[in-house]
């Protein structure tokens, strides 16, 4: 005892620092993001590089196989396939990311307000089931019917129907995860700690924020690398059905269906968008994984 | 052991109760209510020990977390140093928690698994002296540390690399960050082995004798609370049914069902073991639901009368700091 009032207090180590030890440590997620790095460079930098305009028609050069002038070959009008599917990353890329936020953020929150607060649990949670329950297809024509024209003249018709999709994704993929939180959350505040924290005298949102948040973080790291990929997919889906982007307008999604009529003609057409989903997906999972893992002080532990 | 502690009183307790209240079927309509804390009145002198013990599901927890307000009383007050906590809104009541802390029973739970040791420890430092820099801040965590013996090089440790008393130690450093006056002990050491215990129960008698810290120790370990506490009170089915000063309650027990609770402690030697009479209690603990009429312990009691069945028995002095519920006990 006499002796540990000697010793000085050790510097506290940064949170950051220590969950970048881990995740380093994770080969999985370094692969994952070393591949993730690759695509958003290639995405944002690329069209830069290879200077072909995604939408320029070489008549004569219709399915050309792939070259040095068209690295992954052209479509049946002569467009130049990578080209279109540099340009078609940056939307889906951008409609994955910001979609899954918007879900994540609103399941994050009526999960926790569901659980915290028995008093909005029933409510919530009914409305939740609302969400579930509603046939999708109709209300996504509805609300495009409604608002499509009205965001494409405030934001021009790109950034309009872009506002849009994300919208319509984030508001309809949110349930699993308000589900999933609601349901740790409510194990997680009959647990001492929060009672603790309690009988110290902090409020209920910073119980809920420094207790609650932190030890629901894995489920909604899944949740959030899922939903990337989803709404990489679901954007394809409503583009195929003529509701997302124009029809000229590259994205993963549409070159995906664009090119499935010529599968036995030119086969990498749809290769080489799907290998960009697939690794895009493959490699935020990993991530998530890692970054679970390197969140978790049990796993960093020593 | 001091059996003659007649200080101040610091906490009052009058007439607290705790129902929760049970739903049913479809309409969620209340149909009964769990008696858990059912008309308890007891005081705690500055600077004492108030032991309370009782069999699992008496209410003894429940009792402990309505006094601190951690449940909301359905009836009765709690009175520290002249304020009713019991009824106090919500910011007064912030203010009141640096004065009455708690100290939980499983101090694997009780500890966040995602903070350090240092940030469990300043968390109610950061709650209430907002005025505290960051240095004083881990310059006040490291006193707490040399205060429970925690190697002051732990402090950015998470709980899961710390054994079972350390973990305790954690907790009685968090409890301890404001300097409260009047600490709940929940059973802090039913989660530990023996020979941690022994460590931890000393630890808090140091601390008392240093901190002038008051205690109200929950616990259903017989021979600890004979060792710690000043007074003693003996829960049964959410009521108080015996408060003595401890010698006396374990020398000479005066309600039937003390006598059967200090029996059931058993002897070291083996020959007096064999010899000794046991009063075994005949059938189940009633269901707080549903408490009989009369006394809580007369549908048990070895010695019950018609009248016990009848009427409940008050709460009354039969000597000088002694109180018993019972119509016979002398």
């Amino acid at each position: 005892m006499s002796d540990t009032s000697l010793q000085e207090m050790p510097k506290a180590s940064s949170l950051s620092r220590d969950v970048w030890n881990q995740f380093r440590v994770h080969r999985g997620a370094m692969a994952g993001l070393v591949i993730f790095t690759l695509i958003v460079l290639a995405v944002i930098f690329g069209p830069m590089i290879h200077t072909v305009d995604p939408g320029f028609m070489n008549i004569r050069l219709r399915n050309a196989p792939p070259s040095w002038a068209n690295p992954m070959g052209t479509d049946n009008l002569g467009r130049d396939i990578f080209a279109q599917v540099l340009q078609g990353g940056r939307v889906s890329l951008a409609v994955g990311i910001t979609a899954m936020l918007l879900a994540l953020f609103l399941g994050a929150l009526i999960g926790v307000l569901a659980g915290y607060y028995k008093r909005l649990d029933g409510p919530l949670m009914r409305f939740t089931d609302l969400f579930l329950a509603l046939p999708l297809l109709p209300l996504l024509l509805v609300i495009i019917m409604l608002f499509r024209d009205t965001l494409r003249q405030a934001f021009g018709p790109e950034t309009g129907i872009f506002f849009l999709i994300v919208f319509i994704i984030g508001i309809t993929s949110w349930m699993q995860t308000a589900r999933i939180v609601r349901g740790d959350v409510l194990a997680l505040k009959e647990r001492e700690f929060v009672l603790a924290a309690r009988s110290i005298g902090t409020p209920s949102r910073r119980i809920i924020l420094r207790h609650i948040l932190p030890n629901v973080i894995s489920p909604i790291m899944v949740s959030a690398t899922l939903g990337v990929a989803n709404a990489i997919i679901t954007e394809s889906a409503l583009s195929f059905l003529g509701l997302g982007f124009p029809p000229d307008f590259p994205t993963w999604g549409r070159l995906l269906f664009d090119g499935k009529d010529f599968l036995t003609l030119t086969p990498e057409r749809v290769f080489w968008p799907g290998l960009a989903i697939s690794l895009t997906v493959l490699s935020v999972n990993y991530i998530g994984d890692g970054l679970r893992d390197a969140l978790d002080p049990h796993i960093r532990g020593r | 052991m001091r059996d003659d502690v007649e200080g101040k009183p610091l906490v009052e307790v009058r007439n607290l109760k705790m129902y929760f209240p049970i739903y049913k079927g479809i309409l969620r309509r209340q149909v009964g209510q769990v008696k858990a804390v059912d008309d308890v009145s007891f005081t705690v002198h500055e600077g004492e020990t108030l032991g309370l013990v009782g069999e699992s599901g008496c209410g003894k927890s429940t009792c402990g977390r309505a006094i601190l307000r951690l449940y909301d009383p359905t009836d009765g007050s709690v009175i520290l140093d002249g304020t009713d906590i019991a009824s106090l809104n919500t910011d007064d009541l912030r203010q009141m928690r640096t004065d009455m802390q708690m100290i939980f029973q499983d101090p694997q739970a009780s500890l966040n698994p995602k903070m350090t040791v240092e940030r469990i420890i300043s968390e109610p430092l950061i709650e209430h002296r907002k005025g505290m820099s960051a240095k004083e801040r881990s310059d006040r965590v490291g006193e707490l540390m040399d205060a429970v013996g925690l190697n002051r090089t732990f402090a950015n440790r998470y709980p899961h690399e710390f054994s079972g008393g350390q973990r305790q130690r954690i907790g009685i450093a968090r409890a301890l960050a404001l300097s409260p006056r009047f600490i709940v002990c929940d059973e802090p050491i039913a989660a530990l082995d023996v020979s941690i215990q022994a460590q931890v129960v000393n630890l808090l008698e140091d601390l008392q004798q240093k901190m002038g810290l008051t205690y109200l120790f929950i616990s259903h370990d017989l021979s600890m609370v004979r060792h710690l506490a000043t007074r003693v009170a003996v829960m049964y089915l959410g009521q108080i049914m015996e408060l003595a000063p401890s010698g006396q309650l374990y020398s000479d027990p005066k309600h039937p069902y003390t006598k059967a609770l200090l029996s059931a402690v058993p002897e070291p030697d083996p020959r007096e073991e064999s010899r000794r009479d046991r009063i075994i209690l005949q059938g189940d603990v009633p269901s707080p639901a549903n408490p009989p009429t009369g006394c809580n312990f007369c549908t048990r009691c070895p010695v019950a009368q018609p009248l016990c069945h009848q009427v409940s028995p008050d709460w009354r002095e039969i000597e000088p700091g002694r109180f018993v519920s019972c119509h016979f006990a002398e």
